[in-house]
């Protein structure tokens, strides 16, 4: 049995400094948005289950250990709230620790350390001790992965102040907003869509990293009838969703909101005052989801400028289906559309 | 409750002699000041809370002095100190300025939270006690790893973390220590075992009540102390903080008295007369007074000086708590977030402290 300390720091074989524009996997731009991190600040850290050798389930962590260490990249044992919570003592000596959460429905044994000591201690010692944590976490549906591996419990965190709740779209949201969450000095749970892990799209490694996407909702389509507000997996949703509306004749601005909690009302109020109509799409339950909070912002907002009354496309108030039955569940673009008729026919 | 057994590594310092050296004298006096000191402390606050000057809930650690003073004896300055929800003594002991704890339970902002902390959350990174916790086990993780952040920057502080019996059942106390084993770290967890999980007993709660021994699951070295025996808390607590110093984590439990209800409000109900009687016996206070004069070491003229100075300083430090301001109402919104957030909305509904929210205007 070693000590932590004691365990080597691996630097040889580390392959050469990412630069330019590539074709990457989602999960790849989180790795890549990881080692950039680890490289820039060498108190970044990573703790988790797996994530070693083997690179985490998704292969998030692939290679890192390899890169930097078994003293930065450390294999815990199975112990959510033991790991969040030795994220946050690290965090009080200075570290900047993510930690990877296997899968969605396995944040719970750390919901404690996250909803009562990591979102208050910044408030709690009125300002002497910043949380920088970052909480990665796969989540949401479309793989088969049945209960508490399809799941999208991001409501529950953003309910909670102190917290910031991201979700990236895209894979390179995904390396630039890995990277603002962590050199962020508020703690972030940042909600991986996992049915996106797998897609490709180009990312400029030397994009710049600064605090925008954690602060900021962005327009992903410009539109003029309707305003499709998304986030993480339920973007590329929205995006065909309004394909399929351009056919018929009607312009969807789609709003990728990035950050639901603290959220961008005024990029939401914007974009509805303009359209007169909001329809919000999430994988969560809508029943207290974010869409609740939108619809309620937008209807104190943007009263005046409403065509239609705030529709809610996303899950069903039951508990997460088995594989054979998640299509059903989750927001498809038949859904979305189905909804847009709706607001349509006010 | 148990009687304390003979501990596997804890050794008593009791020693029965006239000829206690003057820096012995000294010590054992300071020892005695400080459990006074915590005493009338406690008993202040009893008070000031039962006035309503002090709101919320209120843990005391009447009966706790002896187990307080002697941990608290065996950690340098530099040393952290995580602690839970009944912890005034333990900002005390950790040189805490008890002007600053009782402006805290007041709610002023001379507090050592500012007075947004509160009983159980006080903090304070330059006295290096990094909290109390208000959720039970919520800290155990936490100076778990900080302990892992001194490994890895090599330094020679350790990290003490205290809890209650009751904590032992928490699902973060074996997560914990069994990271502290695993990965060899600088740090003491300290069962403060008063026999009383809020109304609960230690032998309806633990299928292990003596509580040390859970440590054996980890193949770590852990004892039990008499706590209400200062000199034999320090030397076993002095003996848990070498071994986390050369990376051994330790596993100490304190065997003490509570002395009055869960909180304030608690009336104990579930104490029977017997049990009332015989902690009426049992004050460590009351205990290490008698066995000062039995040994020597003071006189009653000496203890009764002793007494009229606690009672002058404890009397100074209600009246600096009494004469803080409280803090401005609007500083409720600051710090929930350490960086500029969207929608940070500082208004309270209503109040003609704030400029009310902009009425969205209806469109020409």
């Amino acid at each position: 049995m070693t000590t932590m300390a004691e365990r080597t720091h691996t630097t040889s074989g580390a392959p050469e400094p990412a630069s330019g524009t590539r074709t990457l996997s989602f999960s790849k731009a989180i790795n890549e948005g990881l080692r950039a991190a680890m490289r820039h600040d060498d108190k970044v850290m990573l703790m988790g289950e797996d994530i070693g050798p083997l690179g985490g389930v998704f292969r998030v962590t692939d290679g890192l250990q390899a890169e930097f260490g078994e003293q930065r990249v450390v294999d815990t044992p199975l112990a959510e709230s033991g790991i969040v919570g030795t994220a946050i003592g690290l965090a009080m000596r200075g570290y900047r620790p993510v930690c990877e959460i296997q899968f969605d429905g396995f944040v719970f044994p750390a919901f404690n350390q996250i909803t009562t000591q990591l979102s208050k201690i910044h408030n709690r010692t009125r300002g002497a001790v910043q949380m920088p944590v970052v909480i990665r976490i796969p989540y949401g549906g479309g793989i088969g992965g049945v209960e508490h591996h399809g799941e999208s419990p991001e409501a529950l965190f953003a309910h909670t102040a102190g917290l910031r709740v991201v979700s990236p779209s895209t894979p390179q949201e995904a390396y630039t907003m890995i990277q603002e969450a962590i050199a962020s000095p508020d703690p972030v749970l940042f909600f991986e869509p996992k049915s996106r892990y797998w897609g490709k799209g180009a990312v400029d490694l030397e994009a710049p990293v600064g605090t925008d996407t954690l602060n900021t909702a962005h327009v992903v389509r410009q539109g003029t009838d309707v305003t499709l507000v998304a986030y993480g997996p339920s973007v590329a949703t929205a995006i065909k969703t309004a394909d399929a509306l351009a056919e018929e004749g009607r312009s969807a601005e789609v709003l990728d909101l990035r950050a639901i909690s603290p959220i961008d009302t005024a990029a939401v109020v914007a974009s509805v005052r303009k359209t007169g109509r909001c329809v919000v799409i999430h994988e969560a339950p809508v029943f207290f989801g974010a869409g609740a909070e939108i619809a309620a912002r937008v209807t104190e907002e943007c009263f005046y400028a409403l065509e239609a009354p705030v529709l809610r496309v996303g899950g069903f108030h039951t508990p997460y289906p088995v594989a054979k039955h998640e299509h059903e569940y989750l927001p498809s673009v038949d859904r979305v559309l189905d909804a847009v008729d709706r607001a349509f026919a006010h | 409750m148990p009687a304390p057994a003979k501990s596997t590594a804890a050794t008593s310092t009791r020693r029965r002699t006239s000829r206690t050296s003057e820096a012995q004298r000294a010590k054992l006096e300071n020892y005695y000041r400080q459990m006074l000191l915590v005493r009338r402390f406690e008993e202040r606050a009893q008070r000031a809370y039962l006035q309503a000057y002090i709101g919320g809930y209120c843990h005391l650690n009447l009966g706790e002095e002896a187990a307080i003073v002697g941990l608290l004896d065996a950690l340098d300055p530099h040393d952290y100190l995580f602690t839970n929800y009944r912890e005034h003594g333990y900002a005390i002991a950790k040189g805490i300025e008890p002007e600053r704890v009782m402006a805290e339970l007041y709610g002023r902002t001379d507090g050592v939270s500012k007075g947004w902390g509160g009983s159980m959350h006080m903090f304070d990174v330059e006295h290096r006690l990094l909290g109390g916790y208000g959720i039970v086990g919520g800290q155990l993780p936490i100076a778990t790893g900080t302990a892992l952040a001194l490994q890895y920057q090599d330094r020679s502080e350790v990290v003490m973390c205290t809890m209650g019996d009751g904590t032992t059942a928490i699902g973060a106390f074996h997560e914990s220590l069994n990271l502290a084993a695993l990965w060899k770290l600088p740090i003491v967890y300290v069962i403060i075992n008063n026999g009383l999980g809020m109304g609960t007993d230690v032998a309806h709660a633990s299928a292990e009540p003596e509580l040390y021994k859970r440590a054996a699951a980890y193949r770590m070295p852990s004892a039990r102390v008499d706590g209400a025996d200062p000199e034999a808390t320090a030397s076993a607590a002095l003996q848990a903080v070498e071994a986390a110093r050369g990376g051994t984590p330790y596993l100490l439990e304190v065997m003490t008295e509570r002395l009055r209800g869960h909180s304030v409000v608690d009336p104990a109900k579930y104490r029977s007369t017997d049990e009332t009687t015989r902690l009426k016996g049992a004050d460590p206070v009351v205990l290490f007074a008698a066995r000062l004069l039995e040994r020597g070491v003071l006189d009653q003229a000496a203890l009764d000086v002793i007494d009229t100075e606690t009672a002058a300083r404890i009397d100074a430090v209600a009246q600096f708590a009494e004469a803080s301001p409280e803090p401005d109402v609007s500083t409720l919104f600051d710090h929930t977030y350490a960086t500029p957030v969207p929608n940070d909305s500082r208004r309270l509904p209503g109040s003609p402290l704030f400029a009310p929210a902009p009425f969205p205007g209806r469109p020409a």
